[in-house]
């Protein structure tokens, strides 16, 4: 559906794509992951000609992006619809008007406007929000007003610019479920450009990890989470962790003991690992400041620290001295879905 | 404080002299803000369509617009009234009188209106501009019904000042042979050595720039 050959682009003396190769089946989900600067984003801009490209090929549809222009892009874009990362909301619009916004300027008869806002308001979720206007919103009604907005025109393809990025991870929960189920209803072809792991995991089938305007990996996201290449650990953040994979990680978490005890335990029935406590006893609360060691395989290592970072757990890596808190919980897995009892935030 | 049969003296300027030139400087304003925020929008128009951030960024085009505008609003308004007076006779027929003014006026607030539009519309998100692009919009369209629509408040109050500013602008005109307050307080108050007429101009202008904010500071509320 979307097959990008050799594609090179640049702003100035700035090259953002470096003769990137990419092919995105139809139907799919498709993630575009990257850190900032990757190329990413103008990558899915280059998709539906917000931007052009300098040399290669990007061929969407059967279709040359390159060779189109004028009304023929206008009409091309009508296929693609696009999500972004602040919305993009008209403020001085309610939802109906957002929403009818493409269909106004396409001249569709306002009966059939009026029809298909409705319906994508169903679709979304969001029908008693139509006459609101976006300030009235919160970020995650206002993405579903943009999601419905980019549907109108019945896209075959539909581009997610950091989409979740300005939510928060259960708002981000419920796009992703949303985007899910348009993608199944609907059979468009998403293709979901961002730097948080958590969503490429619980969204997309397959991946490709973007660096230096080039793909750096590609393939489905279990084989890439289970091959751990360098390009995950680099986006991940974990810099050179070098080789390894089977030697055994400690780490130190920064927490009172009585609560570290029960975090552990349940941490390590969910993720079926093998979790040994190296220092401190859980069960004696004492004055320790130093937390509690444990140590696990390297290999569950994206695990325990997506189940850390979702639990507002800060910790410390003993080889490093580096301190983790849970700022970093975008970077990592599916772990909002648990809430342990018991942890209040306000110990950390 | 004030001698007997001072009020009968006032009234007599005010009826005869100021009254009427109330009816002159508002038609000066009106008019020339009317036809300057014609031109200001449609030069507005292409200097967002051709600006370096534009839709059609084209560099030669919007260095010719820029600097039309630029040079214009490098006049005073008192000498372009008097520069452009060969054109005015050519136009109007006449250089005196409100009729006159409107044309230098307007030439005057052009530019500044351009300045105003275009400074609100580029107000307007890039990344709304960039989906209203992806949907397939034209570039009329997204200007017309994302920039404009998104920045109907700023407009009104760039309007307002511009509309404010144009006030002094007529009276200044006063000095070169146009009507209105201006001409009143300067002529029959001014150089008459009669502070009743200067000062009563002078309080009439100031009430009409508190009427000109309200309404305006009242429509923006309103439209927001």
């Amino acid at each position: 559906m979307i097959t990008a050959r050799n594609l090179t682009k640049s702003f100035g003396d700035t090259h953002v794509l470096r003769g990137l190769d990419v092919h995105i089946e139809r139907g799919g989900i498709y993630g575009l992951a990257g850190r900032s600067g990757a190329g990413k984003s103008t990558l899915l801009r280059c998709i539906n000609g917000l931007e052009r490209y300098d040399s290669g090929s990007l061929i969407v549809d059967g279709i040359d992006v390159k060779t189109l222009s004028g009304k023929a892009m206008m009409a091309f874009r009508k296929n693609i619809g696009m999500v972004f990362q602040h919305f993009s909301l008209l403020e001085r619009l309610n939802v109906y008007d957002n929403v009818a916004l493409p269909l106004r300027c396409w001249k569709y008869k306002s009966a059939f406007i009026d029809r298909k806002v409705r319906d994508l308001l169903e679709i979304v979720g969001i029908p008693e929000k139509i006459r609101q206007r976006p300030r009235e919103l919160s970020g995650g009604q206002k993405q579903r007003v943009a999601i419905a907005r980019a549907l109108t025109m019945d896209p075959h393809i539909l581009l997610c610019d950091e989409a979740t990025s300005a939510l928060d991870p259960k708002t981000s929960k419920a796009i992703i479920d949303l985007l899910k189920q348009i993608n199944g209803q609907m059979e468009i072809t998403i293709v979901f450009v961002t730097h948080q792991m958590s969503v490429i995991r619980g969204l997309c089938k397959e991946i490709a990890i973007i660096e230096n305007g080039k793909v750096a990996v590609s393939g489905t996201v279990e084989d890439v989470f289970r091959q751990q290449p360098g390009a995950l650990k680099n986006l991940i953040g974990e810099g050179d962790a070098g080789p390894g994979g089977e030697g055994m990680k400690t780490i130190t978490l920064l927490l009172p003991r009585e609560i570290a005890g029960p975090l552990i335990a349940r941490m390590a029935v969910q993720l079926g690992c093998d979790l040994t406590i190296q220092g401190g006893d859980p069960l004696l609360s004492g004055e320790d400041p130093e937390g509690l060691t444990i140590s696990f395989p390297e290999k569950d290592r994206l695990g325990v620290e997506g189940y850390l970072a979702g639990h507002n757990v800060a910790w410390k890596d003993a080889d490093t001295q580096n301190t983790r808190s849970s700022d970093r919980v975008d970077a990592y897995g599916k772990a909002y879905e648990t809430q342990v009892p018991g942890i209040r935030p306000d110990l950390l | 404080m004030i001698p007997d049969g001072y009020w009968a003296y006032w009234w007599r300027y005010f009826d005869g002299i100021i009254a009427p030139s109330i009816g002159a400087t508002l038609r000066m304003l009106s008019v020339s803000m009317l036809f300057s925020f014609i031109g200001g929008f449609i030069l507005a128009y292409f200097l967002i369509l051709y600006g370096p951030q534009g839709l059609r960024p084209d560099r030669s085009k919007y260095r010719v617009l820029d600097f039309m505008v630029s040079s214009i609003r490098s006049f005073p308004i008192i000498i372009l009234i008097v520069a452009i007076s060969p054109i005015t006779r050519m136009v109007v027929g006449t250089t005196i009188g409100e009729r006159a003014a409107i044309l230098p006026l307007t030439v005057a607030a052009t530019p500044f209106m351009a300045r105003i539009i275009e400074n609100s519309l580029r107000g307007v998100d890039r990344q709304l501009i960039e989906a209203a692009r992806s949907f397939g919009a034209s570039d009329f369209q997204i200007i017309m019904k994302v920039m404009v629509k998104e920045s109907v408040p700023m407009i009104v109050a760039g309007t307002t000042l511009a509309t404010i500013t144009y006030l002094a602008a007529t009276t200044v005109a006063g000095a070169v042979g146009a009507g209105g307050l201006g001409a009143v307080a300067l002529n029959y108050g001014y150089q008459s050595f009669n502070n009743t007429v200067l000062y009563t101009s002078v309080m009439i202008l100031f009430i009409m720039v508190l009427i000109i904010q309200r309404v305006g500071d009242w429509l923006y509320k309103k439209i927001l």
